[in-house]
């Protein structure tokens, strides 16, 4: 059976969520690959979100929101775009490759250009292969970890 | 005295500071020793693994380990405590969330004895011989412990009751943390003993508008020493770090680098630092957005100095992807310009 590559997508309520739905309406073709996620606005996602959607098993994770100059809440747009920029330096120092991880500016009307960024993504992932949970990572270098997992408490 | 507490101390992958730590207690200790009778103490007292194997199970009162847990040996030695206490506390920030060694887990076990064992320019190792878990010897085989492919925290590997965070804990909590178990004044299990909010929220440095044009290094730059480190373009991890250290390290002129660990509710350390760091990048302009971003370097070492393993993503893949367009990240921001 092929890779099938599991995308979470939090798309802002504004516009890129409305485009998802434009695409929907006008009966567009996308890969069924990705899992929305609705929030306000782009602002909201705070990082912690996309790493824990790649730890759970997310083989991509897309952020999707409203052009510059365009947010609903004026400067979400741009802090998700400054996180992203940082998180793109992270990733990879967990050897993860940035592009699993991508922020699209997607307006309300850009139905085709959210089908097209969501095909692109899909073509990448399956190239980049499947991306293994943390706990399985742990797992198979020691066989340790497992029932642990969580730990104790600590508040972490 | 007869019903005198019964205390060990002991110590697994760490820098030994929390050793000294306890000493800083300073003639406190006399209360300690005056409270407890001492039944291991590798750093201060002559007692051995085989007499706490002749132990009744939970027979000590409470365990104090600190350091993360990288070895076979480690690990043995965590379960053999964990048998004979009633309490463990994991003292300090390596066995409280893998500490400043959990570092090693954006590495696996291969790349770093190459590099210890080969490549370092001090080592001269012609036949190339790594560390073996077992070793043929005329005499017999001898044993070395496992080197672990990952730094773990103390509660990953057995079940913990506290936490005492700080790289080393502060003097103050050390003592606080013993006259509450001396006075049978236990908080709940699984409490950490520290400050219930941000170092920000303790820090009594000037705050005002947390905006910057560009980032420097501790190095580059002598801080201003009343204003907030972050409004100075100088990471500092107050935001996202539990207080109760008593900002020492701010007070020292010295930003915050996150040893006390996230505070309550906080995912992940790393992750809420980041935030913070980008929101205070002042600008909406794409390209100088890129360049101040593009000021901190090596965010992984800043983000989870002291808790890789506490991070949610753990530990480093396995084999490093490669990128499948070099220009990665840009291309698709490159349209919206
Ligand atoms: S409302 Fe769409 S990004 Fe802020």
């Amino acid at each position: 059976m092929s890779f099938e590559p599991k995308i979470i997508g939090f798309l802002c309520n504004w516009c890129a969520y409305t485009a998802a739905d434009l695409a929907g309406i006008s009966r567009l073709k996308y890969p069924d690959n990705i899992r929305i996620i609705r929030v306000m606005c782009t602002g909201r996602i705070e990082p912690s979100f996309v790493l824990k959607a790649f730890a759970s098993g997310a083989d991509g994770v897309l952020v999707a929101g409203c052009h510059p100059g365009g947010c609903h809440y004026q400067e979400g747009n741009y802090k998700a775009y400054k996180r992203t920029l940082l998180l793109k330096k992270l990733l990879p120092q967990f050897g993860i490759a940035s592009e699993r991880f991508r922020l699209e500016f997607i307006a309300s009307s850009e139905g085709e250009k959210f089908a097209r960024v969501v095909g692109e993504m899909v073509g990448q992932l399956k190239i980049l292969g499947p991306l293994q949970t943390a706990a399985v990572r742990i797992a198979e270098l020691d066989g340790l970890f497992g029932e642990a997992e969580g730990g104790t408490g600590g508040g972490r | 005295m007869a019903d005198k507490l019964k205390f060990a101390f002991y110590w697994n992958a760490s820098c030994g500071g929390c050793e000294v730590a306890v000493l800083d207690i300073n003639e406190k200790i006399l209360d300690v020793a005056a409270i407890a009778d001492i039944l291991l103490w590798p750093v201060a007292v002559d007692f051995k693994k085989h007499h706490i194997e002749v132990l009744p199970d939970k027979h000590i009162d409470v365990s104090f380990m600190n350091g993360g847990i990288r070895t076979s040996e480690q690990k043995e030695m965590a379960e053999l405590l964990r048998r004979k206490s009633k309490t463990i506390v994991a003292f300090g920030a390596c066995a409280y969330l893998g500490g400043i060694p959990s570092l090693a887990n954006f590495h696996n076990r291969e790349a770093i004895f190459q590099r210890a064992y080969i490549e370092t320019p001090s080592t001269d190792n012609p036949g190339g011989v790594f560390p073996q878990v077992k070793t043929h010897v005329p005499e017999g085989e001898v044993e070395l412990p496992l080197f672990f492919n990952h730094v773990y925290r103390l509660d990953q590997v057995i079940p913990v009751d506290y936490f005492l965070p700080g790289c080393p804990p502060t003097p103050a909590m050390v003592a606080a943390a013993v006259t509450a178990i001396a006075d049978g004044n236990l908080p709940p299990a699984g409490t950490v003993f520290g400050g219930p909010s941000t170092v920000c929220d303790s820090c009594k440095r000037v705050k005002q508008e947390k905006k910057v044009k560009g980032f420097h290094r501790i190095h580059e730059i002598i801080p201003d020493p009343e204003r907030c480190m972050l409004e100075q373009g100088i990471v500092c991890a107050g935001s996202a770090t539990r207080d109760g250290c008593g900002t020492r390290c701010l007070n020292a002129n010295m930003p915050c680098r996150g040893c006390f660990g996230p505070a309550d509710g906080v995912a992940d350390q790393g992750a809420k630092l980041l935030s913070t760091l980008s929101t205070v990048v002042d600008s909406n302009d794409l390209r100088e957005i890129e360049k101040m971003i593009d000021q901190i370097v090596d965010p992984a070492g800043y983000l989870y100095r002291f808790g890789t393993a506490s991070s949610l993503l753990k530990h480093k893949l396995a084999s490093e992807e490669k990128s499948a367009h070099p220009a990665t990240g840009r291309s698709q921001l490159e349209v919206a310009k």
